[in-house]
Order: structure tokens, then sequence, then C-alpha cells
């Protein structure tokens, strides 16, 4: 009896979603998705060799001190104020500062300046924010001075944007935001400048 | 009733995990140290993964603090580190990049963390000139 030839079976692929399966769990595990976020800042240059006593004469309208001490507490000098201010205040008075809106001469002074989309402006590009801590300070605290002062700068941009381009900063084309920029430059110094001159 | 077809059931499964290996990235480091990183409002997406350098500083975890204290440690890629060696540290992660100029140094340190720690590596990251740095945050609502 001559037998029948038998046809191959074919592989059998049903374990195939478990392997994949378990390679699909496997990434889930060792891989994040989380992205990322922070507060993006910019620390100064270090100091030249050659001159390493350089004085930068900040005149002292211009300058805002913002001052942290071990216990997480701000003291502030900024225009007629100097003193114990709380977090909340930080941000209006900030504001209030780089923008200088009366022209006080308490504030930081106005220098004009030809600026592409908006025209002749005066702006304050010469002001400084110095903030200062202890060694003791806690981090919590610097950040949230960083985060309010970088709103200030934020809600200032914002509103200008929408003055002038009718839309939020964070929508302009890119040669409206330098505009923008120019007008309300950030500046937030960490080393703080030496020597204050007269007014 | 015939039975359904699955034959298609591993394509579909690994499609997804291709799905997964696109948008993830592998955890590089083993962390030492915890941390709660703040909470703000002013909050920028950090940018390409392959610029971006990681500083940890926070109290060694729960496992390790037997050994270690409890006192502010600083870790870089799988160890603890001194301020100092943040410098050998930039430039060894700085030589593996295409875009060196973008490097971004990412702290992520804890709330609780006292300033003088945190300036102590500033002032080498600024020494190592890598200027542009991110402190790591979550959003508040």
């Amino acid at each position: 009896m001559a037998k029948k030839k038998k046809k191959l079976p074919g592989l059998n692929t049903s374990s195939t979603a478990d392997i994949s399966f378990m390679l699909l769990i496997f990434f889930l595990v060792t891989t994040s998705m989380d992205t990322d976020t922070g507060l993006a800042r910019r620390l100064p240059q270090p100091p030249d060799k050659d001159q390493e006593d350089a004085q930068i004469d900040v005149k002292e309208r211009n300058v805002m001190n913002v001052r942290i001490n071990a216990a997480g507490q701000l003291w502030c000098k900024v225009g007629n104020i100097s003193d114990y201010i709380a977090l909340e205040q930080l941000k209006p008075l900030a504001k209030d500062f780089i923008d200088n809106p009366t022209n006080s001469s308490k504030l930081p002074e106005k220098s004009g300046k030809e600026i592409d989309l908006l025209g002749a402006c005066a702006v304050t590009d010469k002001h400084v924010i110095s903030v200062q801590t202890d060694r003791g300070t806690p981090y919590d605290v610097y950040f949230q001075v960083q985060n309010e002062l970088v709103a200030a700068y934020n809600e200032l941009r914002d509103d200008l944007s929408k003055r002038k381009f009718g839309r939020l900063y964070q929508n302009l084309t890119d040669e409206q935001q330098v505009a923008v920029r120019a007008y309300y430059p950030q500046k937030i110094s960490e080393a703080e400048p030496k020597n204050y001159g007269g007014n | 009733m015939p039975e359904m077809n699955t034959s298609s059931l591993p394509d579909l499964i690994f499609t997804i995990l291709f799905f997964f290996m696109i948008v993830t990235t592998m955890r590089e480091v083993t962390l030492k140290v915890k941390f709660t990183t703040p909470q703000g409002t002013e909050l920028e997406k950090l940018g390409k993964k392959s610029t971006v350098s990681f500083i940890y500083i926070g109290p060694p975890t729960d496992a390790l603090r037997a050994q270690m204290g409890s006192g502010t440690r600083i870790q870089l890629n799988d160890r603890y580190a001194e301020p100092r060696e943040v410098m050998d540290f930039v430039a060894q992660e700085r030589q593996g990049m295409t875009n060196q100029a973008e490097q971004t140094i990412s702290i992520k340190a804890d709330v609780r963390t006292q300033m003088g720690y945190i300036t102590d590596v500033k002032e080498v990251l600024r020494k190592s000139w890598a200027l542009r740095i991110n402190y790591s945050a979550t959003h508040r609502n």
C-alpha cells in the first residue's frame, strides 16, 4: 500500500503574540515617556583671568536687589522699598521695575532705541535684577523667585505683544519675538554687580 | 463556529512595540538620590535629548541611606561625585555630542537642597563653559 505523502504542518505561530507581548512589556518598563520640563536659564560667562577685578558700574536706580536668607525670607530693594516682602509681592514689584511705566526717577532709566517693527521706543535696557542667596537658602524658594521673575518678563512681553500685534508672545513670528525681546530684555544676574555708582 | 483567525495578532503587538520604542527613551541611570523637583509656571520643554546631560542632587535613596547617611549628594551618571568632578563630566558628555554649542545641563535637585550645593555646581558649570542650564521642574496648576 503506497503511503500517501503527508502534507508538512505549518509552523505553530500562536506563541509569537506572547513573545512580542513580552518585548513590549520590557520596553514599557525600561523606558520613560515623560517629557522633561524645566526653567531654562543661562549662566554668565566665566570671569576673565586678565581682569578679575573688573567693576561694573551700575547706577543704583537700575538695580533691583533680591536677597534670600537661609530661612527662605525675601528681602527686596527697589525704588523706595527696601524691606522684607512676601513671594506674591515679587512679581508686581518686578514688573513695575522692568517697565517703569511712570518714568519715575527711582526706577530704571529709559533710553531711546530703534527697534524693527516697533519703531522708536524708550526702553529700560540698563536694568539688572540681582538675585543673591545664602548657602543655606532652600532650593525651592530660590526656584520660586526665579519663576516669579521670569513670569514678570513673560507677562510684560505678552502685554506688549497683544498691544502691538494682537497676539500672545508665543504665537508671534520670529521677527516679532525678537522685537519684543529687544523691548524687554531679560536681565537676571546672579553674579552680584559691585560698586554701585551714584544716581 | 469557526475559530477566530489570530495570525495577525503578533503583527499588531509588534506595531505597538515599535510605537513605544520610538516615542520613549531609555532610562540611562539608576537613581541613587531621592528628589522632588519644584513646581513652576513658566516652564519650557527640554530640547533634544542628545544634547542634554543630567545632574541629580538630593539625599541618598532609602536603600543607600544606611551606608551613605542622609546628607545632600550629587549624582553624575551612576555614582556620587564631588562638585569639582562636574567639570570632567561636562567635558566627557560634550565629547559625544554633534552639536556641542547646544549642550544643556539639566539640574534635577530636591526642593529641600541648600543653595550652597547648587551654587557650587553652577560655579563649576560656568568654569567649564556649560552655560545653558535648566532647573528641572513640574507644572503647577
